[in-house]
């Protein structure tokens, strides 16, 4: 069964998330920040940071939100029974900090079939309140069997 | 910093993920996939046991680059490919390459493993240092 491409192109609702200072340090301890800027406002303060930096991979929180709903979107049909998420790219603009409004839109990139896979590339956009681009991230879902 | 000269390896990370860390970054992340937190649901759909959040193991590819760069913002992209799977409470070692150096711009190849198996590869991780 061939993949369907139809959805290629399509851009979903972009998603605004406010990113709180507790937030940032919950998601650092989790993936086992020590550098300090990422979990003490004094800290990041005196490193010359507004407030406490979002680790790099904080992307995935900010961003994750804007691509559930293209991952989910019945045009895409993709089967998650089969699915696995095969690769991620993240590209990083100016440092996210507690405070800032991350609005994200996501896209569907392109969807193809390869060697009985079917593959699925997703874009996320994200910008800052001042409208410079945070992060651009690219999210490869692989459905086996198709 | 470290030395980002081509050829050398950046510091190694090891971290070994504890029984419950599954659920702590299933909060922090939002990704509460019962896979990753339900043993019996893991077991139910074919799998060994509960496993590892690949962005969490990005997250230590991430990591390893921002520890040995020294800043966050050092760290301008990064590609991984997820394969395998990881598990908790086993130690995961990351060590990366420097490929290319060019005007403080840095490419360094990184992989993850467990036990000797990749649960990240052809990472390619790129720094301004």
């Amino acid at each position: 069964m061939p993949v369907n491409t139809k959805a290629i192109g399509k851009t979903y609702e972009p998603t605004t998330y406010a990113v709180g200072r507790e937030k940032i340090k919950e998601y650092a301890r989790a993936v086992g920040e020590t550098n300090q800027v990422h979990l003490d406002e004094k800290a990041a303060r005196q490193a010359g940071y507004a407030d406490v930096v979002a680790p790099p991979m904080f992307a995935v929180v900010y961003s994750g939100a804007a691509v559930v709903p293209a991952l989910f979107d019945p045009e895409v049909e993709m089967n998650f029974a089969m699915m696995v998420h095969g690769g991620q790219e993240f590209e990083w603009g100016p440092l996210v900090v507690a405070g800032d409004e991350i609005t994200t839109t996501a896209s569907a990139k392109d969807i193809y079939e390869k060697d009985g896979r079917g593959y699925y590339i997703f874009e996320s956009v994200s910008v800052n309140q001042r409208g410079e681009q945070v992060c651009r991230g690219t999210w490869t879902h692989i459905v086996r069997g198709v | 910093m470290a030395d980002f000269s081509v050829g050398a390896q950046i510091p190694e990370l090891r971290v070994t993920p504890d029984k419950y860390l599954t659920v702590r970054y299933a909060g922090a992340s939002g990704d509460f996939n019962p896979i990753h937190i339900d043993e019996e649901f893991a077991k139910a759909v074919g799998l060994p046991g509960r496993i590892l959040h690949g962005l969490w193991s990005m997250a230590q590819v991430a990591r390893a680059q921002t520890d040995a760069a020294g800043a966050p913002g050092a760290l301008k992209r990064l590609s991984v490919q997820f394969r395998g799977m990881g598990v908790p409470e086993q130690e995961v070692v990351v060590r990366g390459t420097v490929r290319e150096a060019s005007d403080g711009r840095v490419l360094v190849d990184t992989v993850a493993e467990q036990a000797g198996n990749q649960i990240i590869r052809n990472a390619e991780a790129e720094l301004q240092v």
